[in-house]
Protein backbone atom coordinates (compact mmCIF):
# COMPACT_ATOMS: atom_id res chain seq x y z
CA UNK A 1 0.00 0.00 0.00
CA UNK A 2 1.83 3.61 -1.05
CA UNK A 3 -1.30 5.71 -0.42
CA UNK A 4 0.94 7.89 2.16
CA UNK A 5 0.76 10.99 -0.30
CA UNK A 6 -2.49 10.37 -1.09
CA UNK A 7 -5.54 12.35 0.71
CA UNK A 8 -6.90 11.37 4.07
CA UNK A 9 -9.86 9.74 2.17
CA UNK A 10 -11.80 8.67 5.09
CA UNK A 11 -11.81 12.67 6.50
CA UNK A 12 -12.41 13.87 2.94
CA UNK A 13 -15.73 11.46 2.15
CA UNK A 14 -17.38 12.97 5.42
CA UNK A 15 -17.08 16.24 3.26
CA UNK A 16 -19.52 14.69 0.77
CA UNK A 17 -23.30 14.22 2.06
CA UNK A 18 -24.23 12.63 -0.71
CA UNK A 19 -21.62 9.82 -0.48
CA UNK A 20 -23.65 8.36 2.91
CA UNK A 21 -26.81 6.90 1.55
CA UNK A 22 -27.81 3.31 1.07
CA UNK A 23 -29.16 2.19 -2.34
CA UNK A 24 -31.54 -0.81 -2.06
CA UNK A 25 -30.13 -1.16 1.77
CA UNK A 26 -26.49 -1.70 0.25
CA UNK A 27 -23.90 1.48 0.67
CA UNK A 28 -23.44 3.57 -2.40
CA UNK A 29 -20.59 2.84 -4.48
CA UNK A 30 -20.43 5.99 -6.61
CA UNK A 31 -17.91 5.00 -9.55
CA UNK A 32 -19.60 7.06 -11.91
CA UNK A 33 -17.87 10.34 -11.64
CA UNK A 34 -16.63 10.76 -15.16
CA UNK A 35 -20.52 11.44 -15.36
CA UNK A 36 -20.63 14.51 -13.03
CA UNK A 37 -18.95 14.08 -8.98
CA UNK A 38 -20.22 14.43 -5.86
CA UNK A 39 -20.13 17.98 -4.31
CA UNK A 40 -18.59 18.61 -0.86
CA UNK A 41 -20.50 20.47 1.63
CA UNK A 42 -18.12 23.72 1.32
CA UNK A 43 -19.91 23.94 -2.56
CA UNK A 44 -23.68 23.48 -1.12
CA UNK A 45 -23.61 25.87 1.59
CA UNK A 46 -21.43 28.43 -0.55
CA UNK A 47 -24.46 28.00 -2.99
CA UNK A 48 -27.22 27.98 -0.37
CA UNK A 49 -24.97 31.35 1.12
CA UNK A 50 -25.55 33.02 -2.24
CA UNK A 51 -29.39 32.76 -2.34
CA UNK A 52 -29.97 33.16 1.75
CA UNK A 53 -27.71 35.81 2.46
CA UNK A 54 -26.63 37.61 -1.02
CA UNK A 55 -29.14 37.34 -3.42
CA UNK A 56 -28.75 40.03 -5.89
CA UNK A 57 -27.78 40.49 -10.08
CA UNK A 58 -23.77 41.14 -10.52
CA UNK A 59 -22.11 44.25 -12.15
CA UNK A 60 -25.38 45.97 -11.94
CA UNK A 61 -26.28 47.38 -8.46
CA UNK A 62 -24.63 50.10 -5.87
CA UNK A 63 -26.51 48.39 -3.35
CA UNK A 64 -24.55 46.49 -0.95
CA UNK A 65 -26.00 43.01 -2.14
CA UNK A 66 -24.98 43.63 -5.66
CA UNK A 67 -21.94 44.31 -4.94
CA UNK A 68 -21.22 41.12 -2.47
CA UNK A 69 -21.96 39.48 -5.17
CA UNK A 70 -20.18 40.62 -7.97
CA UNK A 71 -16.89 40.75 -5.54
CA UNK A 72 -17.72 36.72 -5.15
CA UNK A 73 -18.59 35.65 -8.85
CA UNK A 74 -15.11 37.20 -9.60
CA UNK A 75 -13.38 35.99 -7.09
CA UNK A 76 -14.69 32.40 -8.64
CA UNK A 77 -12.97 34.09 -12.00
CA UNK A 78 -9.65 34.68 -10.14
CA UNK A 79 -9.92 30.91 -8.62
CA UNK A 80 -10.37 29.67 -11.88
CA UNK A 81 -7.57 31.21 -13.52
CA UNK A 82 -5.42 30.21 -10.44
CA UNK A 83 -6.09 26.71 -10.93
CA UNK A 84 -5.38 26.68 -15.00
CA UNK A 85 -2.58 29.11 -13.90
CA UNK A 86 -3.95 31.26 -16.98
CA UNK A 87 -2.01 35.00 -17.21
CA UNK A 88 -5.42 37.00 -16.71
CA UNK A 89 -8.48 37.22 -15.21
CA UNK A 90 -9.71 38.33 -18.12
CA UNK A 91 -9.39 35.23 -20.01
CA UNK A 92 -11.44 32.79 -18.08
CA UNK A 93 -15.20 32.84 -19.56
CA UNK A 94 -18.09 31.36 -17.42
CA UNK A 95 -20.32 29.22 -19.74
CA UNK A 96 -22.35 26.31 -18.76
CA UNK A 97 -20.02 23.92 -19.11
CA UNK A 98 -17.82 22.46 -22.25
CA UNK A 99 -20.44 21.80 -24.80
CA UNK A 100 -21.52 25.25 -24.42
CA UNK A 101 -17.36 25.94 -24.70
CA UNK A 102 -16.94 24.13 -27.79
CA UNK A 103 -20.28 25.63 -29.79
CA UNK A 104 -18.64 29.39 -28.71
CA UNK A 105 -15.41 28.83 -29.91
CA UNK A 106 -16.75 27.54 -33.28
CA UNK A 107 -19.35 30.02 -33.73
CA UNK A 108 -17.55 32.69 -33.12
CA UNK A 109 -13.93 31.84 -33.97
CA UNK A 110 -14.56 29.28 -36.19
CA UNK A 111 -17.23 31.14 -38.02
CA UNK A 112 -15.21 34.31 -38.78
CA UNK A 113 -11.34 32.26 -39.38
CA UNK A 114 -12.56 29.32 -41.54
CA UNK A 115 -13.93 29.17 -45.26
CA UNK A 116 -14.38 26.75 -47.92
CA UNK A 117 -11.71 23.57 -48.13
CA UNK A 118 -10.01 24.68 -44.50
CA UNK A 119 -10.22 21.75 -42.23
CA UNK A 120 -10.77 21.46 -38.73
CA UNK A 121 -9.40 18.40 -37.05
CA UNK A 122 -9.84 16.00 -34.01
CA UNK A 123 -9.18 12.50 -32.49
CA UNK A 124 -11.20 9.28 -32.84
CA UNK A 125 -12.08 9.60 -29.18
CA UNK A 126 -13.88 12.93 -28.94
CA UNK A 127 -16.86 13.18 -26.62
CA UNK A 128 -19.75 14.02 -29.30
CA UNK A 129 -19.84 17.35 -27.88
CA UNK A 130 -16.34 18.13 -29.38
CA UNK A 131 -17.44 16.25 -32.70
CA UNK A 132 -20.76 17.42 -33.67
CA UNK A 133 -20.26 21.95 -32.91
CA UNK A 134 -17.39 21.31 -35.86
CA UNK A 135 -19.69 18.94 -37.98
CA UNK A 136 -22.34 21.81 -38.09
CA UNK A 137 -19.47 24.79 -38.89
CA UNK A 138 -18.41 22.55 -41.47
CA UNK A 139 -21.56 22.92 -42.72
CA UNK A 140 -21.85 26.64 -42.42
CA UNK A 141 -18.33 27.49 -44.19
CA UNK A 142 -17.54 24.45 -46.34
CA UNK A 143 -14.62 23.57 -44.07
CA UNK A 144 -13.61 19.89 -43.51
CA UNK A 145 -13.29 18.06 -40.65
CA UNK A 146 -10.80 15.38 -40.22
CA UNK A 147 -10.17 12.68 -37.84
CA UNK A 148 -6.63 11.36 -36.26
CA UNK A 149 -7.23 7.30 -35.67
CA UNK A 150 -6.71 5.73 -31.92
CA UNK A 151 -4.93 2.39 -31.59
CA UNK A 152 -5.98 -0.63 -29.86
CA UNK A 153 -4.91 0.79 -26.97
CA UNK A 154 -7.06 3.87 -27.11
CA UNK A 155 -4.36 6.30 -27.80
CA UNK A 156 -3.81 8.54 -30.39
CA UNK A 157 -1.73 8.12 -33.47
CA UNK A 158 0.75 10.58 -33.27
CA UNK A 159 2.58 10.14 -36.24
CA UNK A 160 -1.56 10.18 -38.17
CA UNK A 161 -1.88 13.51 -36.66
CA UNK A 162 1.39 15.09 -37.45
CA UNK A 163 0.89 13.84 -41.63
CA UNK A 164 -3.57 15.38 -41.00
CA UNK A 165 -2.33 18.19 -39.97
CA UNK A 166 -1.69 19.63 -43.42
CA UNK A 167 -1.56 23.43 -45.09
CA UNK A 168 -5.52 23.38 -44.87
CA UNK A 169 -5.51 22.90 -41.26
CA UNK A 170 -6.63 25.88 -39.50
CA UNK A 171 -8.18 24.23 -36.05
CA UNK A 172 -6.77 21.24 -33.64
CA UNK A 173 -9.91 20.48 -31.18
CA UNK A 174 -9.25 17.68 -28.57
CA UNK A 175 -10.27 16.04 -25.21
CA UNK A 176 -7.05 16.34 -22.38
CA UNK A 177 -8.38 13.22 -21.72
CA UNK A 178 -10.77 10.85 -23.44
CA UNK A 179 -14.03 10.24 -21.22
CA UNK A 180 -14.70 6.91 -22.52
CA UNK A 181 -11.20 5.42 -22.18
CA UNK A 182 -9.37 7.28 -19.81
CA UNK A 183 -6.57 8.03 -22.27
CA UNK A 184 -4.88 11.30 -21.56
CA UNK A 185 -3.82 13.15 -24.74
CA UNK A 186 0.17 14.04 -24.99
CA UNK A 187 -1.47 17.84 -24.81
CA UNK A 188 1.85 20.02 -24.74
CA UNK A 189 3.70 18.03 -27.97
CA UNK A 190 -0.09 18.70 -29.68
CA UNK A 191 0.21 22.10 -29.41
CA UNK A 192 3.86 22.58 -30.21
CA UNK A 193 3.08 20.51 -33.25
CA UNK A 194 0.04 22.63 -34.15
CA UNK A 195 1.73 25.67 -33.64
CA UNK A 196 4.68 25.50 -35.50
CA UNK A 197 1.88 25.02 -38.31
CA UNK A 198 0.24 28.23 -36.99
CA UNK A 199 -2.63 26.17 -36.31
CA UNK A 200 -4.98 27.26 -32.81
CA UNK A 201 -6.01 24.19 -30.41
CA UNK A 202 -9.31 24.06 -28.29
CA UNK A 203 -8.07 21.22 -25.35
CA UNK A 204 -11.70 19.59 -23.95
CA UNK A 205 -10.78 19.55 -20.48
CA UNK A 206 -13.74 18.07 -19.12
CA UNK A 207 -11.91 15.17 -18.22
CA UNK A 208 -8.92 16.44 -17.48
CA UNK A 209 -9.12 19.28 -14.98
CA UNK A 210 -10.46 17.59 -12.50
CA UNK A 211 -7.57 15.18 -11.88
CA UNK A 212 -4.42 16.83 -13.35
CA UNK A 213 -2.57 19.98 -12.83
CA UNK A 214 -3.37 22.24 -16.04
CA UNK A 215 -1.14 24.82 -16.64
CA UNK A 216 -2.41 26.61 -19.80
CA UNK A 217 0.18 28.92 -20.26
CA UNK A 218 2.91 26.00 -19.96
CA UNK A 219 1.18 23.84 -22.56
CA UNK A 220 0.18 27.03 -24.39
CA UNK A 221 -2.78 26.12 -25.47
CA UNK A 222 -5.21 28.58 -27.50
CA UNK A 223 -8.50 27.65 -26.13
CA UNK A 224 -8.95 24.95 -22.50
CA UNK A 225 -12.54 24.33 -21.30
CA UNK A 226 -13.73 22.35 -18.17
CA UNK A 227 -17.02 21.65 -16.60
CA UNK A 228 -17.61 22.61 -12.73
CA UNK A 229 -19.94 19.61 -12.23
CA UNK A 230 -16.96 16.85 -12.59
CA UNK A 231 -14.74 18.94 -10.48
CA UNK A 232 -17.18 18.85 -7.67
CA UNK A 233 -18.95 21.81 -8.20
CA UNK A 234 -22.82 22.74 -9.34
CA UNK A 235 -23.88 21.67 -12.70
CA UNK A 236 -24.76 24.22 -15.44
CA UNK A 237 -21.26 26.21 -14.97
CA UNK A 238 -18.28 25.80 -16.33
CA UNK A 239 -14.79 28.05 -17.68
CA UNK A 240 -13.40 28.83 -21.48
CA UNK A 241 -10.23 29.75 -21.09
CA UNK A 242 -8.89 31.66 -23.83
CA UNK A 243 -5.85 33.53 -24.87
CA UNK A 244 -6.83 37.05 -24.44
CA UNK A 245 -5.19 38.46 -27.89
CA UNK A 246 -8.12 35.53 -29.51
CA UNK A 247 -10.66 36.42 -27.30
CA UNK A 248 -10.68 40.36 -27.98
CA UNK A 249 -10.53 39.25 -31.85
CA UNK A 250 -13.50 37.26 -31.35
CA UNK A 251 -17.28 38.63 -32.15
CA UNK A 252 -20.10 37.98 -29.23
CA UNK A 253 -21.14 34.87 -29.02
CA UNK A 254 -24.84 35.67 -27.64
CA UNK A 255 -26.08 39.23 -27.58
CA UNK A 256 -28.08 40.83 -24.69
CA UNK A 257 -27.33 42.49 -21.45
CA UNK A 258 -23.77 42.42 -19.38
CA UNK A 259 -21.86 42.04 -23.46
CA UNK A 260 -22.21 46.03 -24.44
CA UNK A 261 -20.12 48.60 -23.95
CA UNK A 262 -22.96 50.83 -25.21
CA UNK A 263 -25.89 51.02 -26.97
CA UNK A 264 -27.69 53.02 -29.25
CA UNK A 265 -29.84 52.14 -32.31
CA UNK A 266 -27.19 53.84 -34.76
CA UNK A 267 -24.56 51.45 -33.23
CA UNK A 268 -23.67 49.24 -30.43
CA UNK A 269 -20.44 48.43 -28.74
CA UNK A 270 -19.15 45.24 -27.18
CA UNK A 271 -17.35 45.10 -23.74
CA UNK A 272 -14.31 43.67 -23.65
CA UNK A 273 -13.86 40.14 -22.63
CA UNK A 274 -14.76 38.43 -20.69
CA UNK A 275 -18.19 40.38 -20.33
CA UNK A 276 -17.75 40.03 -24.09
CA UNK A 277 -19.09 36.23 -24.27
CA UNK A 278 -21.43 36.67 -20.88
CA UNK A 279 -24.39 38.45 -22.10
CA UNK A 280 -27.68 38.31 -20.12
CA UNK A 281 -27.80 37.22 -16.19
CA UNK A 282 -24.70 34.46 -15.81
CA UNK A 283 -25.63 31.26 -13.20
CA UNK A 284 -24.66 33.56 -10.25
CA UNK A 285 -25.03 30.59 -7.99
CA UNK A 286 -23.03 28.24 -10.42
CA UNK A 287 -20.17 30.59 -10.67
CA UNK A 288 -20.14 31.35 -6.39
CA UNK A 289 -20.20 27.01 -6.12
CA UNK A 290 -18.00 26.57 -8.44
CA UNK A 291 -15.26 28.84 -6.86
CA UNK A 292 -15.76 27.24 -3.49
CA UNK A 293 -15.34 23.68 -5.42
CA UNK A 294 -11.88 24.88 -6.89
CA UNK A 295 -10.57 25.88 -3.62
CA UNK A 296 -11.84 22.96 -2.41
CA UNK A 297 -9.65 20.52 -4.90
CA UNK A 298 -6.94 23.18 -4.58
CA UNK A 299 -6.76 22.74 -0.79
CA UNK A 300 -6.07 19.28 -1.40
CA UNK A 301 -3.55 19.76 -3.99
CA UNK A 302 -4.38 18.03 -7.79
CA UNK A 303 -1.05 16.38 -7.52
CA UNK A 304 -1.85 14.21 -3.92
CA UNK A 305 -5.52 13.90 -6.81
CA UNK A 306 -3.00 12.33 -9.00
CA UNK A 307 -1.14 9.96 -7.13
CA UNK A 308 -4.62 8.86 -5.25
CA UNK A 309 -6.35 7.67 -8.69
CA UNK A 310 -3.20 6.56 -10.28
CA UNK A 311 -3.47 3.76 -7.00
CA UNK A 312 -7.11 3.47 -7.43
CA UNK A 313 -6.51 2.84 -11.35
CA UNK A 314 -3.66 0.51 -10.97
CA UNK A 315 -5.51 -1.34 -8.12
CA UNK A 316 -8.51 -1.42 -10.54
CA UNK A 317 -6.91 -2.70 -13.39
CA UNK A 318 -5.16 -5.49 -11.45
CA UNK A 319 -9.21 -6.37 -10.18
CA UNK A 320 -10.65 -6.43 -13.32
CA UNK A 321 -7.93 -8.61 -15.06
CA UNK A 322 -8.05 -11.10 -12.17
CA UNK A 323 -11.65 -11.81 -13.94
CA UNK A 324 -11.06 -13.97 -17.25
CA UNK A 325 -14.77 -12.52 -19.15
CA UNK A 326 -13.47 -8.74 -18.85
CA UNK A 327 -12.20 -6.97 -21.32
CA UNK A 328 -10.85 -3.59 -20.92
CA UNK A 329 -11.44 -1.20 -23.78
CA UNK A 330 -9.07 1.66 -23.09
CA UNK A 331 -5.43 0.75 -21.61
CA UNK A 332 -3.02 3.74 -22.68
CA UNK A 333 -0.26 4.32 -20.75
CA UNK A 334 -1.10 7.66 -19.53
CA UNK A 335 -4.88 7.51 -18.12
CA UNK A 336 -7.74 8.97 -15.75
CA UNK A 337 -9.11 6.96 -13.69
CA UNK A 338 -11.66 5.48 -16.48
CA UNK A 339 -12.15 1.61 -16.49
CA UNK A 340 -14.00 0.57 -19.61
CA UNK A 341 -14.80 -2.88 -20.01
CA UNK A 342 -17.05 -5.33 -21.51
CA UNK A 343 -18.04 -8.72 -19.92
CA UNK A 344 -18.03 -11.44 -21.98
CA UNK A 345 -21.94 -12.41 -23.03
CA UNK A 346 -23.52 -9.85 -20.95
CA UNK A 347 -24.40 -6.45 -22.53
CA UNK A 348 -23.48 -3.10 -20.78
CA UNK A 349 -26.99 -2.90 -19.64
CA UNK A 350 -28.04 -5.79 -18.31
CA UNK A 351 -24.74 -5.43 -15.97
CA UNK A 352 -25.34 -1.96 -15.35
CA UNK A 353 -28.68 -3.14 -14.07
CA UNK A 354 -27.54 -5.52 -11.47
CA UNK A 355 -24.44 -3.74 -10.32
CA UNK A 356 -27.29 -0.81 -9.57
CA UNK A 357 -28.68 -3.47 -7.10
CA UNK A 358 -25.31 -3.96 -5.46
CA UNK A 359 -25.61 -0.02 -4.55
CA UNK A 360 -22.81 0.34 -7.50
CA UNK A 361 -23.68 2.98 -9.53
CA UNK A 362 -22.06 3.01 -13.15
CA UNK A 363 -22.43 4.25 -16.51
CA UNK A 364 -23.28 1.85 -19.23
CA UNK A 365 -24.14 2.82 -22.81
CA UNK A 366 -22.06 4.74 -25.56
CA UNK A 367 -20.25 7.31 -23.45
CA UNK A 368 -21.36 10.21 -25.67
CA UNK A 369 -18.45 8.48 -28.07
CA UNK A 370 -20.36 6.66 -30.31
CA UNK A 371 -16.68 6.56 -32.79
CA UNK A 372 -15.10 5.11 -29.80
CA UNK A 373 -17.17 2.07 -29.03
CA UNK A 374 -17.56 1.53 -33.06
CA UNK A 375 -13.66 1.45 -33.45
CA UNK A 376 -13.60 -1.29 -30.35
CA UNK A 377 -16.48 -2.57 -32.01
CA UNK A 378 -19.05 -3.19 -28.87
CA UNK A 379 -22.26 -1.30 -28.76
CA UNK A 380 -21.46 -0.21 -25.30
CA UNK A 381 -19.27 -0.33 -22.47
CA UNK A 382 -19.92 -0.62 -18.82
CA UNK A 383 -17.59 2.35 -17.14
CA UNK A 384 -16.53 2.82 -13.69
CA UNK A 385 -14.66 6.21 -13.04
CA UNK A 386 -12.72 7.28 -9.87
CA UNK A 387 -13.07 10.77 -8.16
CA UNK A 388 -11.14 11.62 -4.90
CA UNK A 389 -13.09 9.71 -2.28
CA UNK A 390 -13.18 6.52 -4.04
CA UNK A 391 -11.85 3.81 -2.11
CA UNK A 392 -9.71 0.45 -2.89
CA UNK A 393 -12.58 -1.31 -1.15
CA UNK A 394 -15.35 0.48 -3.42
CA UNK A 395 -13.39 -1.09 -6.07
CA UNK A 396 -13.63 -4.34 -4.27
CA UNK A 397 -17.22 -4.27 -4.86
CA UNK A 398 -17.30 -3.35 -7.83
CA UNK A 399 -14.91 -6.48 -9.03
CA UNK A 400 -17.54 -8.43 -6.50
CA UNK A 401 -20.42 -7.09 -8.49
CA UNK A 402 -19.22 -8.11 -11.36
CA UNK A 403 -18.73 -11.63 -10.53
CA UNK A 404 -22.16 -11.58 -9.64
CA UNK A 405 -23.00 -10.34 -12.43
CA UNK A 406 -21.43 -12.95 -14.34
CA UNK A 407 -23.37 -15.32 -11.75
CA UNK A 408 -26.61 -14.06 -12.83
CA UNK A 409 -25.99 -15.09 -16.31
CA UNK A 410 -24.08 -18.39 -15.72
CA UNK A 411 -27.08 -19.71 -13.58
CA UNK A 412 -28.65 -20.75 -16.58
CA UNK A 413 -25.18 -21.55 -18.72
CA UNK B 1 -36.28 -14.70 -5.62
CA UNK B 2 -35.25 -11.34 -5.67
CA UNK B 3 -35.86 -9.01 -8.29
CA UNK B 4 -32.82 -9.34 -10.00
CA UNK B 5 -33.54 -13.29 -9.97
CA UNK B 6 -37.31 -12.50 -11.10
CA UNK B 7 -35.67 -10.03 -13.81
CA UNK B 8 -33.37 -11.99 -15.69
CA UNK B 9 -35.46 -15.17 -15.42
CA UNK B 10 -33.61 -18.61 -17.23
CA UNK B 11 -36.12 -18.28 -20.26
CA UNK B 12 -35.26 -14.53 -20.86
CA UNK B 13 -31.18 -15.58 -20.50
CA UNK B 14 -31.96 -18.25 -23.23
CA UNK B 15 -33.47 -16.28 -25.56
CA UNK B 16 -31.00 -13.50 -25.02
CA UNK B 17 -28.12 -16.35 -25.94
CA UNK B 18 -29.62 -18.14 -28.79
CA UNK B 19 -33.11 -15.56 -29.97
CA UNK B 20 -35.40 -17.21 -32.50
CA UNK B 21 -36.56 -15.82 -35.72
CA UNK B 22 -33.17 -13.70 -35.71
CA UNK B 23 -33.10 -13.43 -39.12
CA UNK B 24 -34.12 -11.36 -42.11
CA UNK B 25 -37.06 -11.65 -44.32
CA UNK B 26 -35.48 -10.27 -47.38
CA UNK B 27 -39.28 -9.60 -49.22
CA UNK B 28 -41.03 -9.36 -46.23
CA UNK B 29 -44.45 -7.07 -47.17
CA UNK B 30 -43.76 -4.63 -44.12
CA UNK B 31 -40.58 -3.87 -41.69
CA UNK B 32 -40.22 -1.37 -38.99
CA UNK B 33 -37.10 -0.45 -36.48
CA UNK B 34 -37.04 0.55 -33.15
CA UNK B 35 -34.50 2.71 -32.04
CA UNK B 36 -33.19 3.66 -28.52
CA UNK B 37 -30.79 6.29 -28.80
CA UNK B 38 -30.07 6.89 -25.10
CA UNK B 39 -28.48 3.16 -25.32
CA UNK B 40 -28.04 2.68 -28.82
CA UNK B 41 -30.26 -0.37 -29.01
CA UNK B 42 -31.56 -0.98 -32.34
CA UNK B 43 -34.11 -3.83 -33.78
CA UNK B 44 -35.82 -4.33 -36.89
CA UNK B 45 -38.68 -6.03 -37.17
CA UNK B 46 -39.87 -7.78 -40.15
CA UNK B 47 -43.59 -9.41 -41.34
CA UNK B 48 -45.08 -10.98 -43.50
CA UNK B 49 -48.44 -11.23 -43.74
CA UNK B 50 -51.06 -13.56 -45.56
CA UNK B 51 -53.95 -11.31 -45.60
CA UNK B 52 -54.60 -10.39 -42.13
CA UNK B 53 -52.36 -13.62 -40.58
CA UNK B 54 -48.94 -12.72 -39.72
CA UNK B 55 -47.56 -15.85 -41.43
CA UNK B 56 -44.20 -15.00 -40.93
CA UNK B 57 -42.47 -12.82 -38.32
CA UNK B 58 -38.39 -12.15 -37.73
CA UNK B 59 -36.13 -9.61 -36.31
CA UNK B 60 -32.39 -8.37 -36.19
CA UNK B 61 -30.98 -6.00 -34.26
CA UNK B 62 -28.41 -5.96 -30.71
CA UNK B 63 -29.06 -4.94 -28.03
CA UNK B 64 -29.18 -6.46 -24.41
CA UNK B 65 -30.46 -9.64 -22.50
CA UNK B 66 -34.20 -7.91 -22.32
CA UNK B 67 -34.12 -5.98 -25.59
CA UNK B 68 -33.13 -9.73 -27.39
CA UNK B 69 -35.15 -12.01 -25.63
CA UNK B 70 -38.33 -9.70 -25.98
CA UNK B 71 -37.93 -9.63 -29.54
CA UNK B 72 -37.27 -13.62 -29.69
CA UNK B 73 -40.23 -14.55 -27.82
CA UNK B 74 -42.74 -11.32 -29.46
CA UNK B 75 -42.04 -13.12 -32.82
CA UNK B 76 -42.75 -16.97 -31.33
CA UNK B 77 -45.89 -15.35 -29.63
CA UNK B 78 -47.45 -13.16 -32.36
CA UNK B 79 -47.05 -15.53 -35.42
CA UNK B 80 -50.26 -16.51 -36.54
CA UNK B 81 -52.28 -14.31 -35.02
CA UNK B 82 -54.61 -11.83 -36.60
CA UNK B 83 -53.91 -8.07 -36.57
CA UNK B 84 -56.30 -7.86 -33.93
CA UNK B 85 -54.90 -10.54 -31.66
CA UNK B 86 -51.42 -8.87 -32.32
CA UNK B 87 -52.39 -5.66 -31.80
CA UNK B 88 -54.33 -6.66 -27.96
CA UNK B 89 -51.31 -8.83 -27.38
CA UNK B 90 -49.20 -5.32 -27.98
CA UNK B 91 -51.07 -3.39 -25.30
CA UNK B 92 -51.08 -6.84 -22.51
CA UNK B 93 -47.40 -6.55 -23.08
CA UNK B 94 -46.94 -2.98 -22.28
CA UNK B 95 -49.29 -3.43 -19.29
CA UNK B 96 -47.19 -5.74 -17.60
CA UNK B 97 -44.08 -4.35 -18.11
CA UNK B 98 -44.92 -1.12 -16.67
CA UNK B 99 -47.33 -2.49 -14.06
CA UNK B 100 -50.42 -0.55 -15.68
CA UNK B 101 -53.45 -2.44 -15.79
CA UNK B 102 -56.01 -0.95 -18.67
CA UNK B 103 -58.15 -3.69 -18.15
CA UNK B 104 -57.19 -6.06 -20.89
CA UNK B 105 -56.60 -8.93 -19.26
CA UNK B 106 -56.34 -12.68 -20.73
CA UNK B 107 -53.22 -14.88 -21.35
CA UNK B 108 -49.93 -13.62 -21.97
CA UNK B 109 -48.39 -17.03 -21.79
CA UNK B 110 -44.83 -17.63 -22.05
CA UNK B 111 -44.23 -13.69 -22.31
CA UNK B 112 -45.25 -13.73 -18.16
CA UNK B 113 -41.35 -14.19 -17.48
CA UNK B 114 -41.44 -10.27 -18.32
CA UNK B 115 -43.28 -9.88 -15.49
CA UNK B 116 -39.78 -8.79 -13.51
CA UNK B 117 -38.98 -5.89 -15.46
CA UNK B 118 -41.91 -3.82 -13.86
CA UNK B 119 -39.44 -3.10 -10.95
CA UNK B 120 -36.50 -1.74 -13.16
CA UNK B 121 -38.41 1.70 -14.58
CA UNK B 122 -35.23 2.15 -16.72
CA UNK B 123 -35.82 -1.09 -18.67
CA UNK B 124 -39.38 -1.02 -19.26
CA UNK B 125 -37.95 0.82 -22.71
CA UNK B 126 -35.66 -2.44 -23.66
CA UNK B 127 -38.67 -4.56 -23.19
CA UNK B 128 -40.72 -2.72 -25.47
CA UNK B 129 -38.40 -1.54 -28.09
CA UNK B 130 -39.08 -4.65 -30.17
CA UNK B 131 -42.83 -4.32 -29.43
CA UNK B 132 -43.17 -0.68 -30.77
CA UNK B 133 -41.46 -1.57 -33.87
CA UNK B 134 -44.02 -4.14 -34.27
CA UNK B 135 -46.74 -1.99 -33.96
CA UNK B 136 -45.78 0.54 -36.50
CA UNK B 137 -44.50 -2.44 -38.98
CA UNK B 138 -48.09 -3.96 -38.95
CA UNK B 139 -49.94 -0.35 -39.12
CA UNK B 140 -47.67 -0.27 -42.11
CA UNK B 141 -45.21 2.69 -41.43
CA UNK B 142 -41.60 2.49 -42.49
CA UNK B 143 -39.10 4.22 -41.10
CA UNK B 144 -37.66 4.11 -37.24
CA UNK B 145 -39.34 4.50 -34.30
CA UNK B 146 -38.02 5.94 -31.30
CA UNK B 147 -38.33 5.14 -28.05
CA UNK B 148 -37.75 9.14 -27.13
Amino acid sequence: MTRAAGPDIERLRADFPGLERQIYGKPLVYLDNAATAQKPRVVIDAVRRYYEEDCSNVHRGVHVLSQRATERYEASRAAARRLINAAHNEEIVFVRGVTEAVNLVAQTYGRTQLGDGDEVLITAMEHHSNIVPWQILCEQTGAMLRVVPIDDSGEMIFSEFERLLGSRTRFVSIAHASNALGTVNPIDRVVSVAHAQGVPVFVDGAQGAPHRPVDVQALDCDFYAFSGHKLYGPTGVGVLYGKLGLLEAMPPYQSGGEMIESVSFGKTTYARPPHKFEAGTPNIAGVIGLGAAIDYVTTIGLESVVLHERDLLDYGTRALRQIDAVRLIGTARDKTGILSFAIDGVHPHDAGTILDREGIAVRTGHHCAQPVMDRFGVPATTRASFGIYTTREEIDALAAGIRKVIEVFARHG
Amino acid sequence: MDDVQELYQEMIIDHSRSPRNSREIPDAGRSAEGYNPLCGDRVRVFVEMDGDIVRDIAFQGSGCAISTASASLMTEAVKGMDTTAASELIGRFHDLVTGESRGGGGDIGKLRVFGGVRNFPARVKCAVLAWHALRRALAGDVGTVSTE
